[in-house]
C-alpha cells in the first residue's frame, strides 16, 4: 500500500508498504530518516521517539497505516538548516548533550533528544519553570541507555532547560 | 494483510464484522509488538484510531463516558478528578510515549491480568459498553473478565467505551514492579469507597487469571467502617482488610514474583490503601 504524510515539514509518500510494518520501519528504510533507531521494536527503550501530530511516540510501535495523514517530527527534523547548503545549526538540545558530554556510543541519543526536546518545550518553553531533576528523570522513563548512567544526560536536559529559560524568548 | 481505516464507528462495526480474522489497532502498543515479532499475521488490521466517537470522553448521565481510544495521558490530565484511581493507574503505565498511545479500550481488549486499568474499573463497578453492526449493549465490569485473557467480548463487537461512576468517596490504586516506571505489575491493588450507599471496592491485578475483586473484604470493611465519624480503623481491622484481601488471590510463582511475595505484597498494598483512604474520608476530600 502507499503512506502519504508530513516528515519534518515535507510533505513524502512511502510505496509498497506492507500492512503490518511500523512507523519506523517506513522512515528508516523507505524514507531515508535514520536518525530514529530501531533497537527493541517493543516500545521498551525509546530510540526510537519521534513527535507524532505533535505528542512523542515509540515509532516502532505505530503501524505505517496509522501516518497516513499524520504530522511526524524526527530527531533529523530539530536541528536547522542543513540540505540546502547552509550551515546546520543543532537544537539546543542537541548542543546541550554535546556540552554535558551526554552522549557516549550514541544509540539512545536521538531518542532522549527527540523526548527531552519535548519537555523542554512543555515546560520552561510555556513559561513555566526548569524541571527538576525528579521531572527529568521521569519524562525519560521511556529511553534507556547502556552507557552513561543516565547523570550526564539528566545535567544535559538540565542545561538545555536553563539556557531556555535564560534565552527568555519562550517561543 | 490488508489494512482498513474507518473513518465513522458504523464502517469501524461493519469491516470488524466483514472480517473475523482481523485484528483491531488502537494504541498499537500490545498489537504492534506482535507485529513486530512476527508473532501474528492477521488476515487484516482495523485501524480505530481516526473514528472520533472513540476518541471523545464527557459526562453521560451519572457517569463519565471514556471512548476506547481516549489515551492514558489524556485520562492523567483530564480524569483525575472524575475518575481517580483509574488517573492514577494510568499514570503508572509504562512510560510517557506508551501513555502517549495506550487506551483503556486496547487494555480492556487485551485482558492481560497484568493491565493497570482493571483494578480501578473493577474497584469502582464501571460498565463496558461493546457493539456490533448488530447494536450496542453493555457489559459490568465485574462479568467482563471470563477467564485467562479472554472477555465477554464477543468476535463481531468492538469496546466503544467505558462509562465511569461519580466517585462517591475516596479511590486509591497502588502497583508493585521491581522498579517505579516502565514496569509490569507483579501485584497491583485498588480501592473506592461509596460514602452513600457505604460500599467498598477493590480491584485485583497480576494475582490471579484474571482481575479480580475480594468481595468478602469488600463487605467486612463496609461493615467495619466508621461511615459516620470517619476515626480511624483499629489495627485488627486493618490487619483482617489486609489478609482478606490477599485471601481473595490465586497467585502463581513466575519471572516477576513469588505467589507468597504477591499475597504478602497484596496485604501491605491494601493496608496502606485503607489508610490513605480513611485519611482522604476525613478531609471530605473524594
Ligand atoms: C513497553 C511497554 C510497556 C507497557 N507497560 C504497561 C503497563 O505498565 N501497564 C499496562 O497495563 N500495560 C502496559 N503495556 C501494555 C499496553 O500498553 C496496554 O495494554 C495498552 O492499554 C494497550 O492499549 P493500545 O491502545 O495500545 O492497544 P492495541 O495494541 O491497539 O490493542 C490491544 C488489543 O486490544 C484490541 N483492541 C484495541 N482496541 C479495541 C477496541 N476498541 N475494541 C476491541 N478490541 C480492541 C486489539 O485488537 C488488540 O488485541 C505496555 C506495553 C509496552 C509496549
Ligand atoms: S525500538 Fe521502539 S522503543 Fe525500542
Ligand atoms: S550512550 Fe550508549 S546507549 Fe546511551
Amino acid at each position: 500500500m502507499r503512506v502519504s504524510f508530513n516528515v519534518n515539514g515535507a510533505d513524502v509518500t512511502a510505496e509498497d508498504v506492507w500492512p503490518g510494518e511500523s512507523l519506523l520501519y517506513v522512515l528508516r528504510e523507505r524514507l531515508g530518516l535514520p536518525g530514529s533507531k530501531n533497537a527493541c521494536e517493543q516500545g521498551e527503550c525509546g530510540s526510537c521517539t519521534v513527535y507524532f501530530d505533535g505528542v512523542t511516540a515509540c515509532a516502532c510501535m505505530i503501524a505505517a497505516g496509522q501516518a497516513q495523514g499524520r504530522r511526524v517530527r524526527t530527531v533529523e527534523g530539530l536541528s536547522q538548516g542543513s540540505e540546502r547548503g547552509g550551515p546546520r545549526r543543532l537544537d539546543d538540545v542537541q548542543e546541550a548533550f554535546v556540552a554535558a558530554g551526554a552522549v557516549q556510543c550514541g544509540f539512545c541519543t536521538p531518542g532522549l533528544v527527540v523526548q527531552a526536546h519535548d519537555l523542554v518545550e512543555r515546560t520552561v518553553g510555556r513559561g513555566g519553570p526548569v524541571p527538576g531533576d525528579a521531572e527529568i528523570r521521569e519524562a525519560l522513563a521511556g529511553n534507556l541507555c547502556r552507557c552513561t548512567g543516565y547523570g550526564m544526560i539528566v545535567d544535559a536536559v538540565r542545561l538545555a532547560a536553563e539556557r531556555r529559560a535564560a534565552s527568555g524568548s519562550g517561543a | 494483510m490488508e489494512f482498513l481505516s474507518p473513518s465513522t464507528l458504523e464502517e469501524a462495526l461493519q469491516a470488524r464484522s466483514a472480517h473475523p480474522g482481523g485484528v483491531p489497532i488502537a494504541g498499537g502498543t500490545d498489537v504492534m509488538v506482535e507485529l513486530n515479532f512476527d508473532r501474528h499475521r492477521p488476515e487484516a488490521l482495523i485501524d480505530l484510531s481516526r473514528v472520533p466517537e472513540l476518541a471523545e470522553y464527557g459526562p453521560d448521565g451519572g457517569y463519565t463516558r471514556l471512548g476506547a481510544t481516549v489515551p492514558y495521558t489524556a485520562i492523567v490530565e483530564h480524569l483525575a478528578g472524575r475518575a481517580p484511581a483509574l488517573a492514577r493507574a494510568a499514570r503508572a503505565v509504562a512510560s510517557p510515549q506508551i501513555r502517549n498511545r495506550g487506551t483503556v479500550g486496547g487494555n480492556l481488549a487485551s485482558a492481560s491480568p497484568a493491565g493497570d486499568a482493571h483494578p480501578p474499573l473493577l474497584a469502582t463497578g464501571a460498565v463496558v459498553e461493546v457493539a456490533s453492526a448488530a447494536g450496542r449493549r453493555r457489559v459490568p465490569v465485574r462479568e467482563f473478565y471470563t477467564s485467562l485473557r479472554t472477555t465477554a467480548l464477543r468476535q463481531d463487537e468492538l469496546v466503544t467505551a467505558v462509562l465511569l461512576p461519580e466517585p462517591k468517596g475516596p479511590q486509591q490504586f497502588a502497583k508493585i514492579g521491581t522498579r517505579n516506571a516502565m514496569v509490569i505489575s507483579v501485584a497491583a491493588f485498588s480501592l473506592a469507597l461509596d460514602a452513600e450507599r457505604r460500599t467498598v471496592g477493590t480491584g485485583l491485578g497480576s494475582v490471579a487469571p484474571t482481575p479480580v475483586r475480594a468481595e468478602r473484604a469488600e463487605e467486612f470493611l463496609a461493615a467495619e467502617l466508621d461511615w459516620e465519624g470517619a476515626t480511624a480503623p483499629t489495627e485488627a481491622v486493618v490487619r483482617r482488610f489486609g489478609e482478606l484481601v490477599a485471601a481473595a488471590a490465586s497467585p502463581i510463582d513466575d519471572q516477576r514474583g513469588s505467589a507468597a511475595y504477591r499475597r504478602h505484597a497484596l496485604a501491605v498494598m491494601a493496608r496502606r490503601a485503607l489508610a490513605w483512604s480513611v485519611t482522604d474520608y476525613r478531609k471530605g476530600a473524594t
